[in-house]
């Protein structure tokens, strides 16, 4: 079994609008029957609107637990505000004090210092996460209730019965839609993984955070492959992608170029190689699968690539700390 | 006044707007002698593309974590019973930091009871001000591999907190969790740029949820406005939210920006408009 996240540091570079197109793929792929799709973007979870999901399952997520206090038996002595480092604690007008659930980060510092014992810790219920069927194989998605802490622990949650299930009906194949950024669940998406697939754009922004999202797959020691959307939209900039990519021994596997078929697939909910297969993005988006497939097939292949090609660049990719 | 950019999808175009905004604003009026707009995006900070600044003033970025003195320690284990975020660990007769896990809530330090623990720094980010185009520029960094993006974010804050020049402009990265709500915090007012698509309005009602979660009033500006329907209008009108600004699609627009340049730069009758604007939110 193989794992392979999108990612791509910079928000809104076609991350979904290619997981889709990928699915898709995979689905009338042999080789990759009966593989499972993730949407690992808990905040923004879109990857459903486009694979046509029909829920089979819901299970509630717990986050982090939230202090509770008991102002029967509270002495309103303050210790408890005194300990808290997240503010979380308030003196509310009424002569109480009161836990700001949006900014307590669940340390129980308040729970062990309260000399009455009037503090609990309770659970919290953060999210979702849901098992639907999908047009294209088994999809495990999720969503975090808005204003809500602890995105890495559900993504992590999502992927292990993910890969669970994928163990179970001994699928080839886990597709991640990962969210955007570097941190936690980010991370969290790329744990566990073979291979990141990093869409970005020829955009000054998209190259930029490109960097930051290559040299963070890097830092955990996995292989980077990139994927520049709208490549013609400015052919300069996809250039200097291009050229980091050669410098950073990283292999650019996509070109996908601006097509008005893909926002106009997203709107009709249907990934872009199916709503028109024969177009410029859709033709571009079945050649990447392709590509993918064959150094997915052979999982040896991917680490040499990744090796070889670092091994040939000259500049060593940067190890951070 | 503080006004925070957000969005829940990404790339719906926080940046143009925080950028535009500021532009526009700064030395319009006296109280806007100098806006500051903060990069609250730390995990992808993408302003200073456009604005361009020299960073005058950089400072780390620390975090507290725990040391344990070894030889005070006695192993009992007290202080990886106390964490919440598994950040100790007792292993192979002796406690082990793991110091990406921390939170810095210090409940180790208070039950040690041996007083063996104390709190050192570990930079996980950098800080860096500037000044560009009569605006000044601060923004967050979090090191390559680190998890956390809310404590650089907040020390952002704190650290540009007494901003002189009256107006500060928050920059917020995509999404609606922990980063989103440390960036919106304090802010009197939330602009919500979103794009009209099925993504973009799923995502900006969840971005709305936690706006009014949060009891910040709010307004919308559509991003590439053309490019989709009219569900996001309709969804506004719905929710008596004001659509304060439409940002039309539009490749010249689009090529602009990917060469690092900024929408006023490119359609400077938006000056105007943000400025507009800007009465509007007052009011």
């Amino acid at each position: 079994m193989k794992e392979l996240v999108v990612l791509s540091g910079k928000g809104g570079t076609g991350k979904t609008a290619v997981t889709a197109a990928l699915a898709h793929q995979v689905a009338s792929d042999e080789a990759f029957a009966g593989s499972v799709i993730v949407d690992a973007d808990v905040d923004a979870a879109n990857l459903e609107l486009v694979v046509g999901a029909a829920r089979m399952e819901t299970h509630e997520f717990q986050g982090s637990e939230v202090a509770f206090i008991d102002t029967e038996s509270c002495l309103v002595c303050g210790i408890c505000q005194e300990f808290c480092r997240f503010e979380a604690i308030a003196f509310s007008p009424d002569g109480r004090f009161q836990v700001e659930p949006m900014a307590c980060e669940g340390c129980a510092a308040c729970f062990y210092q309260c000399p009455t014992e009037s503090i609990r810790m309770i659970p919290r219920m953060a999210g979702q996460w849901f098992v639907s069927e999908s047009r294209f194989g088994l999809l495990l998605h999720a969503r975090l209730r808005p204003a809500q802490e602890n995105s890495g622990k559900l993504v992590a949650q999502v992927k292990d019965e993910a890969r669970r299930r994928a163990k179970e009906c001994e699928s080839p194949l886990v597709l991640v839609d990962g969210p955007p950024g570097i941190a936690c669940p980010a991370i969290a998406a790329l744990s566990g993984a073979d291979l990141a697939l990093i869409v970005t754009e020829p955009t000054v922004a998209g190259l930029h955070d490109l960097q930051r999202a290559e040299e963070m797959v890097t830092h955990f020691q996995l292989p980077s492959l990139v994927c520049i959307n709208k490549a013609d939209i400015n052919p300069e900039g996809a250039e200097q992608i291009e050229a980091r990519c050669r410098t950073r021994g990283v292999p650019v596997v996509g070109r996908i170029p601006f097509d008005s078929s893909v926002p106009a697939a997203m709107a009709e909910g249907k990934p872009v190689t199916e709503y028109h297969r024969d177009g410029d993005a859709g033709r571009a988006l079945s050649n990447l699968w392709r590509h993918l497939a064959d150094i997915l097939a052979n999982g040896r292949e991917t680490r040499s690539l990744a090796t070889l090609s670092f091994g040939n660049s000259k500049e060593e990719p940067t190890v951070v700390r | 006044m503080r006004i925070a950019v957000a969005s829940g999808k990404g790339g719906t175009g926080k940046t143009t707007v925080a950028v535009g905004l500021a532009l526009s604003l700064a030395g319009s009026r006296k109280e806007w002698e100098r806006p500051l707009l903060l990069d609250c995006d730390v995990e992808a900070p993408d302003a200073h593309l456009f604005l361009r600044p020299e960073f005058e003033e950089t400072v780390p970025a620390p975090v507290q974590v725990p040391r344990i003195d070894m030889e005070r320690c006695i192993v009992c284990g007290d202080c990886a019973a106390v964490c919440r975020f598994n950040a100790l660990a007792v292993l192979g007769g002796q406690v082990v930091v793991l110091p990406e896990l921390c939170h810095s809530c210090g409940s180790c330090v208070h039950h040690c009871p041996p007083r063996a623990i104390t709190e050192i720094p570990r930079t996980i980010g950098t800080l860096e001000a500037g000044r560009s185009n009569g605006i000044s520029l601060a923004r967050g960094i979090l090191n390559v591999g680190e998890a956390m993006a809310v404590p650089v974010i907040s020390q952002l804050k704190r650290w540009k907190e007494n901003h002189p020049g009256g107006l500060t402009i928050l920059d917020a990265p995509p999404g609606t969790s922990c980063p989103v709500v440390e960036t919106l915090g304090g802010a009197d007012y939330v602009l919500l740029v979103t794009e009209p698509t099925p993504f973009g309005l799923h995502d900006l009602r969840l971005a709305v949820e936690m706006v009014r979660e949060m009891k910040i009033p709010m307004g919308v500006i559509i991003n590439r406005d053309g490019i989709g329907d009219e569900a996001v209008e309709a969804f506004c009108e719905a929710e008596g939210l004001p659509v304060l600004l439409r940002i039309p699609f539009d490749r010249e627009i689009a090529e602009g920006l990917a060469r690092g340049r900024t929408l006023l730069e490119v359609r400077p009758e938006f000056r105007d408009m943000f400025r507009r604007m800007m009465e509007r939110i007052e009011a």
